[in-house]
């Protein structure tokens, strides 16, 4: 893989170490006290598919450290028009880029662009594949609620077979021995999820993979990538949907938390949303200090 | 070497594989006015007009490929019948099994006999396929006799499966009728939208929506179903993947239905485990599968089941091979590393006789299609032949390849066996 340094594709290859570091280097970053370390710099935020969360805290988190943003979107661009995915890079290399953020409908858009541009490329999700930046931002958020990530159980309800938060944060979890379940119906959690990283168990009953728990996330049924297959969605809520009786199963202390968008009422309640024990927010603050290590990385600043 | 077909050529010295004749020794082999006029024992044989030493290589009937994608009419920035069969020699096919999923679709007589014209600048013999149906739609059958008149040698709608239960029994009833072969493309489409690769760990892995195995079984099973109980139908099953439709096919045999098929170097060479970093040279389809598929696959050719080695070279530009893997354009090339990765991986690697892999590229596809005189080195055959150097290591440079598209996932490899010559009615059209 020929990726420049500083590219960040996905989590399954990273290194236990690199990861601590990113945290650690997050830890010390605070979007109301601007570091200068991308002053000058131009970060390219390319983004084929919607987003609201991780656009927003990308750019804040690179204007936070004294860069420049573009976003470039696929409506209103050349994108539009029909020009490739290399071509759009080359395009804004020429521009001036000095680090791509892609966001892109495809699995392992990242990688095409990271083969063939001389930039660091940032996976900011693609497709069904990894959201790494988001994996990230919840092991920070879990780390601030959790003394460490030892003896911890995290259970994983919903649509994990079209969710690439799953997929990283299964891997992230797996390289510190966290003991990760998944729990929806075989449609949305297929069995052969259980080889996508050690530590990974897959249950059909929300009982069993609540009890124990010391996290709980939650994932949106995501009917824009469903293609075909068809949900009963009363069934779903019925089996599925978390309320505050089922969070009783787990641990006292159990926290909640969500990728987003939510939607109420389909895989959580409001009491749940909005509970004592949702870290939902605080996810989505965490980003930005993620995102600024994220970037620092990418340019060879953080030390 | 200048030849033409009313010189005669020698080839002497060789090591003569000749699965059909139940040869394999020494023998020298006399060419003349296109056809084979004698095959003797060392230097029996005397008074040629011009000699190829064959010592220490073997001498084999030209090999047959029966899928490939020469892309004319109209995808010529891919491949071109000249380049394309161009590529074929220099792999040692003297002859190739045209698919008519062209623009337009090869449907009619004419583009068949289009196809066979001397203004293709083709330098193997061309042997085209025509569409089963009209525009490959699936729903309206072509005309089988007018296209077999033409010089069709079978019918496919390759690349999109025939789903109809009724359109697949008429196509078999008339193909049956006319002794003409109907090639599938075993895939039940309704079950693999959307998908660019096996379905399996990887995939889950990789986010990449996958094609089941019983995707292709389940289409596989219905036709060899439909050719048991149909009299005289031929279903030749192309590019074969899976161990589930391996099973069908073999069901098929057993009960004395006329079934062939034929199965890639791809297949037996790569799984689903082997793509890295969304390299969409690792990209078709049928998808490189798992090992379980792999390892069946391989007992099939080694025990004599399969009936043929084909490369289903897919030719297709950088542009549309370099983009987002789900979006990329399936298909590889495979003409130019088809004999080595059989060699490589069937005999050295699993000891299957030299016999056997010459078989699967020469007798047993000149069987599928009937394909006369070829296959074979009797005397009065063509005189296509292919020389080889089995244990010849070489490693294949895909930017020197004779295709016009370099979309190849051996690019680099390693390999041993290697064709010296390839003759093509008398005639040397390559030699390396």
């Amino acid at each position: 893989m020929n990726a420049a340094r500083g590219s960040l594709l996905g989590i399954e290859h990273l290194e236990a170490a690199e990861i601590l570091r990113i945290l650690k280097f997050a830890r010390r970053m605070n979007p109301d006290r601007p570091r200068p370390f991308l002053k000058g710099k131009r970060v390219l935020l390319l983004f084929y598919e919607a987003s609201t969360r991780t656009r927003s805290s990308f750019e804040i988190a690179a204007k936070t450290m004294g860069a420049h943003t573009v976003l470039i979107q696929a409506a209103g661009s050349s994108i539009e028009k029909g020009e490739s995915l290399l071509d759009t890079g080359y395009t804004v290399r020429a521009v001036g880029a000095d680090v791509i953020v892609i966001r892109h409908p495809n699995a392992g858009a990242p990688y095409v662009m990271a083969q063939h541009i001389d930039v660091p490329v940032i996976n900011a999700g693609d497709g069904l594949h990894e959201h790494p930046s988001q994996a990230l931002l919840d092991a920070y958020t879990i780390l601030r609620n959790k003394k460490s990530f030892k003896g911890l159980q995290v259970a994983i309800v919903g649509d994990i077979f079209h969710s690439r938060v799953a997929r990283s944060a299964c891997h992230l979890l797996s390289k510190f021995g966290v003991k990760i379940i998944l729990c929806g119906p075989t449609e949305l959690v297929p069995d052969i999820a259980t080889t996508l990283a050690p530590g990974v168990r897959v249950t059909r009953h929300i009982e069993d993979a609540l009890r124990g728990t010391d996290v709980v996330m939650l994932l949106r049924v995501q009917k824009e990538r469903l293609s075909g297959l068809k949900i009963d969605l009363p069934e779903y809520i019925a089996r599925y949907q978390m309320t505050p009786a089922r969070l009783k199963l787990a641990k006292k202390d159990a926290i909640v938390m969500h990728p987003g968008p939510i939607i109420r009422g389909l895989e959580l309640t409001s009491e749940v949303a909005d509970g004592a024990q949702a870290r939902i927010l605080e996810e989505v603050r965490n980003g930005v200090p993620t995102r600024m290590a994220i970037l620092a990385r990418a340019m060879g600043k953080m030390r | 070497m200048k030849t033409n077909d009313k010189t005669s050529l020698l080839i002497h010295g060789g090591h003569l594989i000749d699965p059909a004749a139940r040869l394999d020794a020494p023998m020298d082999v006399l060419l003349k006015d296109g056809r084979v006029a004698e095959v003797a024992p060392p230097r029996k044989i005397k008074g040629a007009d011009q000699k190829f030493d064959a010592r220490g290589l073997i001498v084999a009937a030209g090999f047959i490929d029966l899928h490939v994608h020469l892309r004319e009419p109209g995808q010529a920035h891919k491949e071109t019948i000249s380049s394309g069969t161009a590529a074929a020699a220099a792999g040692g096919f003297t002859s190739v099994c045209t698919m008519p999923n062209t623009l337009p679709v090869v449907d009619s007589p004419d583009w068949v006999r289009w196809l066979g014209q001397p203004e293709r600048g083709a330098v193997v013999n061309v042997f085209p396929i025509a569409a089963a149906t009209r525009a490959s739609k699936g729903a309206v059958l072509t005309d089988f006799g007018a296209l077999q008149s033409a010089g069709a040698i079978a019918v496919t709608d390759d690349g999109k499966p025939i789903l109809d239960d009724n359109i697949m029994r008429e196509a078999l009833i008339l193909g049956g009728e006319l002794n003409f072969p109907v090639v599938q493309h075993a895939e039940d489409t309704r079950m693999t939208e959307g998908c660019s690769m096996h379905a399996g760990a990887r995939s889950f892995r990789l986010g990449l929506r996958g094609m089941t195995a019983a995707a292709e079984a389940s289409i596989v099973e219905r036709d060899v179903q439909l050719a048991t109980t149909i009299p005289n139908a031929r279903l030749h099953v192309a590019h074969l993947s899976t161990a589930d439709a391996l099973k069908a096919v073999r069901r098929g045999k057993r009960a004395k239905a006329r079934i062939t098929f034929e199965v890639t170097p791809h297949h037996f060479t790569l799984t689903d485990e082997d793509m890295r970093d969304y390299d969409s040279n690792y990209k078709m389809n049928p998808p490189l599968r798992s090992a379980a598929d792999l390892e069946a696959i391989l007992v099939a050719l080694a025990d004599g089941s399969v009936d043929a080695i084909a490369t289903d070279h897919a030719p297709h530009a950088a542009h549309e091979k370099e983009m987002e893997f789900e979006r990329a354009a399936f298909g590889i090339t495979g003409l130019e590393t088809a004999l080595a990765l059989a060699i490589t991986r069937l005999h050295v690697a699993k000891r299957i006789p030299l016999q056997r892999i010459v078989e699967l590229f020469t007798a047993g596809p000149a069987r599928c299609f009937d394909l006369r005189g070829r296959g074979s080195l009797v005397r009065g055959s063509f005189a296509d032949v292919t020389v080889f150097d089995p244990k010849k290591k070489w490693t294949f440079d895909a930017a020197k390849s004779r295709s016009k598209s370099k979309n190849t996932p051996f690019d680099g490899w390693h390999l041993t066996g290697k064709v010296v010559a390839t003759i093509v009615g008398g005639k040397v059209e390559y030699s390396a």
